[in-house]
């Protein structure tokens, strides 16, 4: 079980959160200009990173916001965490390389 | 007693002998005995069958690294565990222990023939041999080798104990109670650190138990220790553990301890958990979990009575119990000289101590005892074979010339063999943190390496060996935690320590045995899993060179003691034959649990009645009363039906539709999700949200929303009615609330954040009646003020707000049943007596109390869907056939542009549509697939499925609703459900089967 | 028909440890920081603006549960009023106030074990120190949300959608057991 830092509550157990998916995924302004290609990408395409990943997560049982983690991945220690709509933190490179 | 019990020392209270049986002989104990222990000074070694060849089996070790000593402890039918390691079983007055693996008894059983056979059953036998035929696999390999093999039985009955589970922080976790441990508690302690001391044994002290004449601080080393543990108690800071196994690292120092409550005990009350799972967050963790010493690999080397030097002195020093008269000590690791030289003194012959030790090993000072005690002890010797069948009778040593090579020396008379390969640090949790291991040349083994998580280990558990090093290691440990975690403190004065040091160097792998084949004799490398020597030649001889193929192919390690006894051995002997270095062989990976852990601690408390949250509505003991059947909708438990004396199901569930198709009827729709949406933007963000069109939407007026995912599939529906220019009150799905309320979360703060809106969870605010029938109106006249029923001023979708039985009502004019309907919304402290009232107005007009299997009949004869049910997560609002209400001019909605994807367009797709039985006394079953043409064998094309179906009185007949590939232009068509008893003929029909025009709704 | 009926909440079994607190009228108020600043006016607490934390005045307290969002705890008979204050003082401010007065029940936890029942089956760390009394928050126990607010040293009030009241202290009374008599 994590210890995740809610950018409002500070450090709480995984059991409060729910996890969002990928962070920093724009749907288009105006989706009917939106090629099927592009549409497909935006619904569909997620990365799969090892190493440091922005996702998102919901302090679901707890504040009830949304925000925006950097978390490693091949450790799952989290390197930050921020507000939605603020950009990712420039980060050191995680301590312990893949 | 048999004279192996010492005259006096130990630990044990020989004030308090305990009676015990194992294998139905009965025999006695001292309190602070273990079954192990007891059963040793009875002279009992063996205690068990081999897992594969069913050799017999003696005690290896002390502590919860026994291999062999697996038994079935049973208080009574019920509770039976089997697989506990006697070892770690402490006595209680009247204990039942049972060996396990043998029949029909531990010195004779017939499964030893394997035994004979094993030429026949090598490493690799179960791949190799079971492949074909395919099928005998399940009907005869499987069953056959289940029977066969395997620890223990598991009993029939259910568990009666309780499992208790606890949550705990801590700033320093100390995971092992022994010198360091204990050093590093007290530092963290004093420093003002939480600090959380857990250790597997009954008693705190770790390696200090077994300890005899050292001095610590000017006090025997249990003065000693009895004084540190009490330190630590009146700490109320500190929190100790004993009987706690940390069994589990998980990520962010996460650790799960397992604490044994009452199993110790001769009678424990009902209150008592029998076990308790501590899910411990700790700031800093200090890992002292000491070392385990490593058997000897040489042929014969599992004989009942050839144990670990190690364990020998812990029986004797901790228990008072002599392990045997004359023993041969093979001595892989100085501190074994130790234990002869205590043994001896204690008054067991030691035959003659092999010096096994590898080729330049330096001298050591309990090698120097050992001299000085005068006990013969032979140099560059090596063990050949030990023989005794159910008891080790005498051992054969050899010789090692300075070439390597062995000859043959001579048989020694002894009754016990002790053995030291030296110690493995126990890094299991360390690995587990995904901390590194690291390969110390010095100590043969491997020690922890960079952490991954904020831990620190110390002592043995990293190779610092010495009871002052440990103690020294210990409180630099526990100083450093505490400082980490925020309470800086000093060290205190250094301990003061006498006492003997052998160190933990040892060897690994085979001893040294004379060349060419190996002997017909098996050394095991893995007692557990009755790996040998053999099995890892040959799994290299057939091309497996990883350490992680050989473990997988000879299952060496993967016992239920993952390998604690035999890893390095492994290793070490496929090293050797490789002719590689240790490091370069790799290492397998350490998971959790560190010992066994029962299914009962994981389940803890959720099991019957508290498994789950039992959701209940306000007018649940109403219903309850009545005599209703219940049923279970996510958490929920709703109404299914109300049977009337003597009814079955379908005849309740006829009654109650025609009820409402006649008269007038009630049911319960207070789970259904409600969010009450505010803000000068809700009628804005709830039309980029739905489908439908929310902006000409009147106040107090309602409509039939539908919301897609952006993947254009339906997500959800549910009456959305506008209270005011800025408030909503929007209803979900039952089983849809708590995801779809989420989602409008997610919108509202990341996606349109330019939006003035809030979203407040309303489910559980109010309590909901829907009256339905063509008297539904005649009914609630009787209660409802301040609101005009008449069907001008309230028509279908209206909402108006009111009293009812004096209290304030918000008052739906809504049908889920096609009748005229309401739906009356009270806030919840309020619902069961409005309920009640309802009931008690209707009784003129026979009103009729309808639970959830009524309303799916009602709402099926008119073709409205269920989402969830009657769609999958792969149908859009046309599959659905509820195209009807997207807002056609709006350039934007959640969903809107899948929509328009060709796939999502084309032709071919499942749609819902209507299936009438030609014969219309069968109703289908749901999930049914159709095809197009009858008499077809598998694989046939499947179209559709049946979605709902059900027997509806009011048509006299059956009904259904499927979904069918193109089914909007099959109308008319035949097809067919195909099910054992033969082929169902179907004719697709619109999804409406009731008042197709819809009248009834405005009556 | 004028008749009025009376609140009946959930039925909870009291214990020496567990206490059912009177229904009470509850608002959710979300909104920016002049929707507080006027709330506070109107209600009569100062809205805490500080994460997690209570503010209480003249038997009414509003809780931070979320950047924008509050809790609102009156007496029963206040419902009337409060609400008319509110809705007068909000007008202009965009904010949502939604009456939930009867969507959770409210129990205290009370006595020297109220910490140690709760932590088998909260993942908090409810030490003095790390929950200190005045704090507030959602949170899970076991499988409820749940609210915790410390209202004393020895005194947690727990918030709990009234469907979950029953799972709930099931789960309380399980743990007592252990309890010395
Ligand atoms: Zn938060």
């Amino acid at each position: 079980m994590l210890i995740i830092d809610c950018p409002y509550c500070g450090p709480r157990p995984e059991l409060e959160f729910a996890h969002g998916g990928q962070a920093h995924v724009v749907r288009p302004a105006d989706p009917s200009k939106s090629s099927d290609d592009e549409w497909t990408e935006y619904l569909y395409l997620r990365l799969n990173t090892r190493g440091v990943y922005a996702e998102r997560w919901r302090h679901a049982r707890g504040c009830g916001r949304f925000f925006n983690a950097l978390r490693d991945t091949t450790t799952d220690h989290f390197l930050a965490t921020y507000r939605a709509g603020e950009r990712p933190p420039t980060v050191a490179a995680p301590r312990s390389a893949p | 007693m048999s004279g192996l019990r010492t005259p006096a020392g130990g630990r044990v209270d020989r004030g308090r002998p305990l009676r015990f049986t194992f294998d139905g002989r009965a025999y006695t104990g001292f309190a602070g005995d273990t079954l192990a222990s007891a059963l040793l000074a009875h002279g009992v070694h063996l205690v068990g069958r081999s897992f594969k060849y069913h050799r017999p089996r003696g005690i290896v070790a002390a502590g919860s690294e026994e291999p062999n000593a697996l038994v079935t402890v049973a208080r009574d039918a019920a509770r039976r565990t089997p697989n506990v390691r006697a070892t770690q079983v402490e006595l209680y007055d009247g204990l039942v222990a049972e060996s396990q693996n043998r029949w029909p008894n531990l010195s004779f059983d017939v499964g030893a023939i394997n035994n004979l056979l094993s030429p026949l059953i090598p490493a690799g036998f179960y791949n190799k041999t079971f492949m074909w035929p395919r099928k005998a696999w399940f009907a005869l390999y499987e069953p056959q080798i289940r029977a066969a093999a395997g620890f223990g039985v598991a009993p029939a009955h259910a568990d009666p104990d309780r499992y208790a589970q606890r949550f705990a922080h801590c700033d320093v976790l100390v995971v092992g109670a022994g010198p360091a441990g204990l050093a590093a508690a007290l530092t963290a302690a004093a420093a003002g650190a939480r600090v959380l001391l857990c250790d597997e044994q009954a008693e705190f002290g770790g390696a200090l138990l077994d300890e005899h004449d050292a001095v610590i601080d000017g006090a025997p080393v249990a003065a000693w220790l009895a004084a540190t543990v009490a330190t630590l108690r009146t700490n109320p800071r500190v929190t100790l553990l004993p009987r706690t196994t940390a069994f589990g690292y998980f990520p962010h120092n996460n650790i799960g301890l397992a604490e044994r409550v009452t199993d110790h005990l001769a009678d424990p009350t009902p209150t008592q958990p029998r076990e308790r799972l501590w899910q411990v967050r700790a700031r800093e963790v200090v890992l002292a979990a000491g070392a385990i010493e490593r058997p000897l690999v040489f042929p014969g080397n599992d004989r009942p009575g050839v144990m670990l030097a190690s364990a020998a002195r812990s029986y004797l020093h901790r228990y008072g119990v002599k392990v045997g008269t004359r023993a041969v000590v093979a001595a892989g690791c100085d501190a074994a000289f130790q234990a002869a030289v205590e043994l001896a003194a204690a008054g067991v012959t030691i035959a003659v101590i092999a010096d096994v030790r590898a080729p330049g090993s330096p001298p050591g000072p309990a090698e120097a005892a050992a001299r000085a005690a005068g006990l013969a002890i032979e140099a560059s010797a090596t063990v050949l074979g030990a023989s005794g069948r159910l008891r080790v009778a005498g051992v054969t040593l050899g010789r090692v010339g300075t070439d390597g090579s062995v000859t043959p020396g001579a048989r020694h008379a002894c009754d016990v063999l002790l053995m030291s390969g030296g110690y493995t640090p126990s890094v299991h949790l360390h690995s587990q943190s995904r901390g590194k291991l690291a390969f110390d040349e010095t100590l043969g083994a491997f020690v922890p390496g960079a952490a991954a998580e904020r831990t620190r280990s110390a002592g043995l558990a990293r190779g610092a060996h010495g009871l002052a090093t440990a103690l020294d290691d210990g409180a630099a440990a526990g100083l450093a935690a505490a400082a980490a975690s925020g309470h800086r403190g000093d060290s205190g004065p250094r301990h003061a320590v006498r006492a003997l040091d052998g160190g933990v160097a040892g060897r690994a792998g085979a001893l040294p045995q004379p060349a060419g084949p190996l002997p017909p004799a098996k050394a095991f490398v893995d007692f557990q899993h009755d790996v040998t020597t053999r099995d890892l030649a040959l799994a290299r001889r057939e091309g497996f060179e990883a350490i992680e193929h050989i473990k997988r192919y000879t299952t060496t390690g993967m016992a239920t003691d993952q390998g604690k006894t035999s890893g390095l051995n492994a290793l070490g002997y496929v090293a050797d034959e490789s002719a590689r270095a240790i490091p370069d062989v790799g290492l397998t990976t350490f998971r959790m649990p560190y010992t066994p852990v029962t299914f009962g601690l994981f389940a803890g408390v959720a099991r019957g009645d508290l498994f789950d949250p039992v959701r209940r509505t306000p007018s649940h003991d109403w219903a309850s009363a009545r005599g209703a059947v219940f049923e279970d909708v996510g958490m929920w438990k709703r109404a299914r039906f109300f049977p009337a004396t003597g009814e079955d199901l379908h005849a309740a569930v006829d009654r109650e539709c025609l009820a409402v198709r006649h008269r007038v009827g009630m049911f319960d729709a207070s789970t259904l999700g409600k969010i009450e949406v505010v803000g000068k933007d809700a009628a804005t963000f709830l039309n980029r949200l739905y489908v439908n069109n929310w902006a000409n939407l009147g106040i107090n007026r309602s409509r039939y929303g539908i919301l897609l995912r952006d993947d254009g599939f339906v997500y959800d529906d549910g009456v959305i009615a506008r209270l005011a220019d800025d408030r909503f009150h929007v209803t979900t799905t039952t089983g849809g609330a708590a995801r779809v309320f989420a989602m409008m979360e997610d919108y509202i703060q990341t996606e349109w954040t330019d939006l003035s809106v809030w979203i407040t969870s309303t489910t559980e605010q109010w309590a909901v009646v829907a009256v339905q029938g063509p008297r539904a109106r005649d009914v609630l006249a009787k209660l409802v003020t301040d609101v005009d029923l008449a069907p001008a001023a309230l028509p279908h979708m209206a909402v108006a707000r009111g009293r009812i039985c004096g209290v304030p009502m918000l008052l739906f004019r809504v049908s889920f049943s096609g009748e005229l309907g309401f739906e009356v919304n009270v806030a919840a402290d309020y619902g069961a007596e409005v309920w009640a009232a309802i009931h008690a107005a209707g009784q003129e007009h026979g009103i009729t109390p309808y639970g959830t299997e009524a309303m799916h009949v009602l709402r099926a004869e008119k073709g409205y869907i269920i989402v969830g049910q009657d769609t999958d997560g792969t149908m859009t609002p046309d599959d659905a056939a509820v195209a009807w209400a997207i807002g056609k001019t709006k350039p934007d909605f959640v969903g809107k542009r899948s929509l328009e994807r060709a796939t999502m367009k084309a032709a071919g797709r499942k749609q819902l549509v209507g299936l009438e039985t030609v014969d219309p006394g069968i109703v289908l079953e749901e999930g049914a697939q159709v095809v197009a043409a009858p008499g077809q064998t598998p694989p046939m094309k499947m179209i559709g499925h049946v979605t709902s179906s059900y027997h509806s009185a009011s048509l006299g007949r059956s009904i259904a609703l499927g979904v069918v590939a193109g089914g909007r232009a099959r109308l008319g068509e035949t097809l067919y459900v195909p099910m054992p008893a033969g082929d169902i003929a179907v004719k697709v029909v619109g999804p409406v089967f009731y008042d197709r025009e819809g009248a009834r709704l405005n009556g | 028909m004028a008749e009025s009926l009376k609140r009946t909440p959930p039925r909870v079994a009291a214990h020496r440890w567990l206490e059912p607190l009177p229904a009470a009228t509850r608002f959710s108020l979300r909104g920016g920081p002049a929707a507080r600043a006027a709330a506070s006016r109107a209600f009569g607490v100062e809205l805490p603006e500080q994460a997690c934390r209570a503010a209480t005045a003249g038997g009414r307290a509003a809780l931070w549960l979320g950047p924008d969002e509050q809790l609102l705890i009156a007496p029963e008979v206040d419902a009337a009023a409060a609400s008319g204050a509110l809705g007068a003082a909000l007008a202009d401010i965009p904010h949502a106030l939604v009456d939930i007065s009867h969507r959770q029940v409210a129990l205290g936890l009370e006595g020297p074990h109220a910490v140690w029942l709760l932590a088998h089956g909260c993942p908090l760390d409810l030490d003095l120190a790390q929950f200190p009394v005045g704090m507030c928050t959602r949170t899970v126990y076991l499988k409820a949300e749940v609210l915790l607010w410390r209202t004393a040293e020895d005194r947690v009030r727990i918030e709990v959608w009234r469907s979950f009241a029953d799972y709930v202290v099931a789960q309380l009374e399980e743990t007592a057991l252990e309890l010395p008599a």
